[in-house]
């Protein structure tokens, strides 16, 4: 499981806007680079981020290797209801990995 | 020639000044710097049990907290084995000495996670590195090594980082070169990375032959320069270009 | 049939007319393939990136569209990068404000567009050319 930092409020009135800010460990390997001995290093990159908030999306992201390593987001959602924010990566090789975050709305 | 004094002890200035200012930004917030990633490993770590004596940090040195002041005297004279320690060595030799567990493997993600986390307790202090006491014959070798030209391009840290702070090599700004917010984060890496890495690069651009990683000859330069540093804060985990 | 001669001069003059970055041409193809029949405008979407970049390996941008219109979707393309395509951003219903940021790699100095396609069908973009320095002493 790749390390991860949210930042996410914990607690929001309803309507309000929030900002989420995501920051995942991965290399993001573009597939341009080569070993010292010629051979390129082939892509290995996330190239997709979910995020839903109970359920219903909030963002879609398609990540492309000009993403820079340790790849880093944030945008904006509207406070609704209470409940689960989910967030996923998705990488190359299939893997997937989900990190859930619980909010209050008042 | 030996300068008498240097740019860098009359007014030290941290490569934060140096960075622009969307580097500065990313080190500014702490829920996007990526160093970040390190330290909250780092603090996994710390409460995290090892060893013969199945211990964590935390049960020796309780809370972080406790921590705090203790990056800034880094590298410091260690009576228990009688010479100056960076604090990666000084954090393995807990790991092996009162844990019973392994040393953290050199740059490792596990090595520069704790040092950072310890690092970030010393955050916004000033640097306290000492020159002084047992560790003096260790600072004026690391003196010396500074002030000595390398590699085939035959230049000291002096002549760079002195002489030429402030001035441009190939576009970009030369620094003074202090250590006072490692580990950092360095962009051109686009990972973590201590200050044997860094000083690494430095020597492999003058096109030398490196140190080895624990050679006591980099422990005195890395003590010298931190007393160098004398006057900024620690600013560890750092970003930079 | 066509002499031989004049067949070779026109294939080197083909190889000498072809572009000096492929990828500005990619880029525009890429556009015109997102904005379909719409008419593509300059405004509304912002691209915010410094304009000296020290180092092209993380650099940050912003990309945001003003006024309550809902957005649909941003993209991102770097015209002289190895490949076009930076990031595509699709807004769903719980979304907020059009805004946001990542970390992107330059590698070398160049232009970078950013494309907004509003949930009223129109299409918008913002363009900025950076230059991007590169360190000193590197491993």
């Amino acid at each position: 499981m790749a390390r991860v930092l949210i930042n996410i409020p914990k607690e929001v009135r309803k309507g309000e806007v929030i900002e989420i800010k995501v920051l995942i460990s991965h290399p993001m390997e573009s597939g341009q680079r080569r070993t010292d001995s010629g051979q390129v290093i082939p892509r290995k990159i996330i190239n997709k981020f979910v995020c839903t908030w109970n359920g219903d999306e909030v963002l879609s992201v398609d990540l492309f290797p000009a993403i820079a390593a340790n790849p880093f987001l944030s945008f904006f959602a509207v406070a609704d209801a209470s409940g689960t924010i989910s967030m996923t990566w998705v990488d190359d090789d299939g893997a997937t990995q989900t990190e859930l975050a619980s909010i209050t709305v008042t | 020639m030996v300068l008498a004094t240097s740019a860098a002890a009359a007014e030290p200035r941290s490569g934060y000044q140096d960075a622009s200012p969307a580097t500065r930004a990313m080190q500014d917030d702490d829920t996007s710097n990526p160093g970040f990633l390190w330290v909250q490993q780092g603090e996994a770590i710390w409460h995290e049990p090892s060893g013969s004596a199945a211990k964590s940090c935390a049960d020796c040195h309780g809370d972080a907290a406790s921590m705090r002041g203790v990056a800034a005297r880094y590298p410091a004279y260690n009576a228990r084995v009688g010479h100056p320690l960076t604090l990666e060595q000084r954090i393995n030799l807990s790991r092996t000495a009162d844990q019973g567990s392994e040393a953290f493997a050199p740059e490792s993600d596990a090595l520069l996670a704790i040092t950072a986390f310890v690092g970030l307790q010393s955050r916004g202090m000033p640097m306290a590195v000492s020159p002084d006491g047992p560790a003096r014959p260790y600072y004026k070798n690391g003196q010396r090594l500074f002030q000595t030209r390398m590699g085939q391009l035959n230049l000291s840290c002096q002549q760079c980082h002195d002489d030429f702070a402030g001035k441009r090599l190939a576009g970009a700004l030369i620094p003074q070169g202090h250590p006072n917010g490692y580990p950092l984060y360095r962009l051109e890496w686009q990972g973590m990375g201590s200050l044997y890495r860094r000083i690494r690069n430095c020597i492999t651009g003058v096109r030398g032959e490196p140190f080895a990683v624990d050679s006591p000859d980099l422990v005195d330069l890395e003590l010298f320069l931190g007393v160098r540093a004398t006057g900024l804060v620690v600013e560890t985990p750092a970003v930079r270009p | 049939m066509v002499p031989r001669r004049q067949v070779l001069v026109a294939a080197a003059g083909a190889v000498l007319l072809s572009p000096a970055s492929a990828t500005e041409t990619q880029v525009a193809a890429l556009i015109k393939e997102l904005v379909g029949d719409a008419t593509l405008r300059q405004g509304r979407v912002k691209l915010d990136i410094p304009l000296l970049v020290e180092n092209g390996n993380a650099v940050p941008i912003t990309v945001s569209v003003d006024g309550p219109d809902r957005v649909r979707s941003l993209h991102v393309f770097a015209e002289r990068n190895p490949l076009p395509n930076v990031a595509n951003f699709y807004f769903g219903p719980r979304a907020g404000p059009a805004k946001v940021s990542t970390r992107m790699r330059l590698a070398t100095s160049q232009t970078v567009v950013a494309v907004a396609k509003l949930a009223d069908g129109s299409c918008w973009m913002d363009r900025i050319e950076l230059i991007v320095t590169l360190a000193a002493c590197v491993e």
